[in-house]
């Protein structure tokens, strides 16, 4: 399962997990999805973070340090003055932003829980998909992203069919700046070891408290349509996964975090980064974006609308990309639930 | 005599009687593979599902909710025209080329061999092969293949008929090349212009070649999938002020196709309904044409 509307459709499947033997493993209740029945769903089974990925090194030879970047006016100041300079520093501030499916879900998922994420919290959280949003944070996340593809190695007009390679300009030493995700760590450590992660900052008040975005969208489920000798099969082999030491190594070497009580630490970086901001007293910007409605048809039509304003970036056309967000929302979860 | 009988008699009887073993493998597979699936698809396309093996019936629900949904009519006349004006162009050049190579020309059989070269490359590949051609081209313009509708369906066309005109040209070389000399000799002694001769002799004598071929490029048309999803996958959308969006370079197969990886609950029966009606179309159409050129091919 991916998240609470991957429950809601395949909900008549799940097992029940109350008191489960892998539930009893976890150490927090964060990551738990109920149907509409009430019973426990699915349960997570790591736990990653997303935000904007630096090169401490760059950034230093640029003559700035990360502990500058403690909002959206200093993040832009320092992003524009690299992407003046590129030509003499020889780096620029941002990877490329490519729209083709391999990389788009990097803005049109990921970046704009910024917007959905603040929108949640002024309606004290989202517990469910909500049938239609405001888009109030959306000139937040119009700035962030005109950052991110106004100052970066590859010109917006060029964005349309990909074939940039983000993960090799930030690997190579070519931007300081890379939008992505925990996940990338075991790609990028061997090649920048400094790397870090900062939050979203786009501008919104009291932001130099921001957080990571942490969350999963990697959940468990058993199919309780299934043999019963299969469903304990299951059941044996999720236990041993988080409690045996090299296997747990292994997953968490690969996913993540494991909340679970007996698994392996991360070694993650940018996870460990995440874990500074919580102990700052920062706070986590949560995986709002995992309710997007009809999640591959609302993303396609945002995508589509990006990329015309990418090639001409008119306020006409920023409102295509602002109507395919908000609008949009409310269509695919009539779509979904009508 | 009545010994050549009896031994003839021995041999049907006993194809009759070993035949069915011959014929099962075949039989078997086609049932497995073609037969059973369809009956299923037809079933499941009167159900609610998730999984094909946990369906629930509930008649014409389905088929209602697929007349009225907008994006599919929009696909259909997209498809349609699509599919038309593929099958002149491909015909046509196809047609030409094969002319043009059964003409005794130096080096016509690499040239043959070069033109169908293009068939062999699948469609997922050529989609995306050609989407870095054209906004190669279109990228100096500051424009994408993926900005305006025209470039997508034009793009289209240009990928399909680089793909189907050398296969299209193989079918009407042979074609041409069984057209009888002397009928060609007879009307040239007759005093008939090449152009005469073209349209009055050989054209009516290849529409066998022809009936196919446009069979071909018109079923392929309207059941293009690969092509359309890597190319364009239905952009650019029209976004319209309520948040709906218009995918304006969707065609038939990829709205179905998109249609069934709906999260809503009966999208899956939908798109089922929505598949039964797409091979009604396409079998009528495929029909109506042989049917019509058909009548226009004449006996040697």
């Amino acid at each position: 399962m991916t998240n609470q509307a991957d429950v809601d459709t395949w909900q008549d499947y799940c097992l029940d997990l109350k008191d489960a033997a892998i539930t009893k493993e976890l150490n927090t209740d964060a990551y738990e999805l109920f149907a509409a029945d009430g019973k426990l769903a699915s349960i997570g089974y790591c736990y990653e973070c997303y935000g904007i990925i630096v090169n401490p090194d760059l950034l230093e030879t640029a003559g700035y340090s990360v502990d500058e970047i403690k909002g959206f006016d200093t993040l832009k100041q320092v992003a524009e003055d690299i992407h003046a300079r590129a030509g003499e520093l020889g780096f620029d501030a941002f990877t490329s932003s490519d729209m083709d499916s391999s990389s788009n879900w990097r803005f049109t998922g990921h970046l704009v829980n910024a917007a959905y994420f603040y929108e949640s919290r002024d309606d004290g959280g989202w517990p469910v998909c909500p049938p239609s949003i405001k888009g109030t944070y959306m000139d937040n996340y119009k700035a962030l992203y005109d950052l991110c593809i106004n100052n970066s190695t590859v010109a917006p007009t060029e964005l349309a069919n990909g074939g940039h390679d983000a993960q090799n300009e930030f690997k190579s030493g070519k931007a300081v700046f890379y939008v992505n995700g925990s996940w990338e760590y075991e790609a990028i450590k061997d090649s920048v070891p400094n790397a870090t992660m900062i939050p979203y900052y786009c501008g919104v008040a009291g932001e130099e408290k921001a957080g990571l975005n942490c969350g999963t969208g990697s959940y468990w489920s058993i199919n309780a349509k299934a043999s019963e000798a299969d469903q304990q099969a299951t059941m044996d082999f999720m236990v041993w996964c988080v409690t045996d030491p090299e296997a747990s190594r292994m997953l968490v070497d690969t996913f993540g975090v494991m909340p679970y009580t007996q698994s392996a630490e991360s070694t993650n970086g940018f996870l460990a980064a995440a874990d500074r901001y919580t102990t700052d007293g920062c706070y986590n910007m949560e995986w709002v974006t995992n309710y997007q409605p009809n999640v591959d048809e609302y993303r396609a039509g945002v995508v589509s609308a990006m990329n015309q304003y990418n090639a001409d970036q008119s306020d006409a056309n920023w409102e295509l990309v602002r109507t395919a967000y908000v609008e949009g929302w409310a269509i695919q979860y009539q779509a979904v639930n009508g | 005599m009545k010994k050549k009988l009896a031994k003839g008699n021995t041999l049907q009887a006993s194809i009759r009687r070993w035949g069915l073993l011959f014929l099962g493998p075949v039989v078997a597979a086609f049932v497995i593979g073609f037969v059973w699936p369809f009956v299923q698809g037809i079933y499941l396309s009167f159900c609610q599902f998730k999984l094909v093996s946990d369906a629930t019936f509930i008649g014409f629900n389905n088929y209602i909710k697929a007349f009225q949904d907008v994006t599919f009519t929009h696909a259909f006349w997209y498809t349609a025209l699509f599919a038309i004006t593929s099958l002149i162009i491909i015909n046509v050049l196809a047609f030409a080329v094969a002319y043009a190579l059964t003409q005794s020309i130096k080096g016509s059989n690499l040239f043959r061999t070069v033109f169908f070269m293009p068939n062999l490359i699948g469609g997922i590949v050529l989609g995306y092969i050609w989407s870095m051609i054209f906004d190669g081209i279109l990228g100096r313009m500051n424009t994408s293949i993926l900005l305006e509708s025209r470039y997508g369906f034009w793009g289209l066309i240009i990928l399909m008929c680089w793909q189907q005109i050398g296969y299209m040209m193989i079918i009407y070389i042979a074609g041409l090349q069984a057209v009888p000399e002397d009928m060609i000799e007879a009307a040239r002694i007759d005093g008939a212009t090449k152009v005469q001769t073209l349209f009055r002799v050989t054209i009516p004598n290849v529409m066998p070649s022809i009936t196919i071929c446009m069979f071909l490029s018109l079923t392929n048309g309207f059941k293009l999938f690969d092509q359309n999803l890597a190319l364009t996958a239905g952009q650019p959308f029209i976004i319209q002020p309520d948040g709906s969006t218009i995918k304006t370079t969707e065609m038939l197969a990829l709205n179905i196709y998109n249609t069934f990886y709906t999260a809503n609950s009966s999208s899956q029966g939908v798109a089922q309904a929505k598949a039964v009606i797409f091979f009604i179309l396409v079998a009528g159409l495929g029909l109506a044409q042989l049917g019509y050129t058909r009548k226009k091919e004449v006996q040697q």
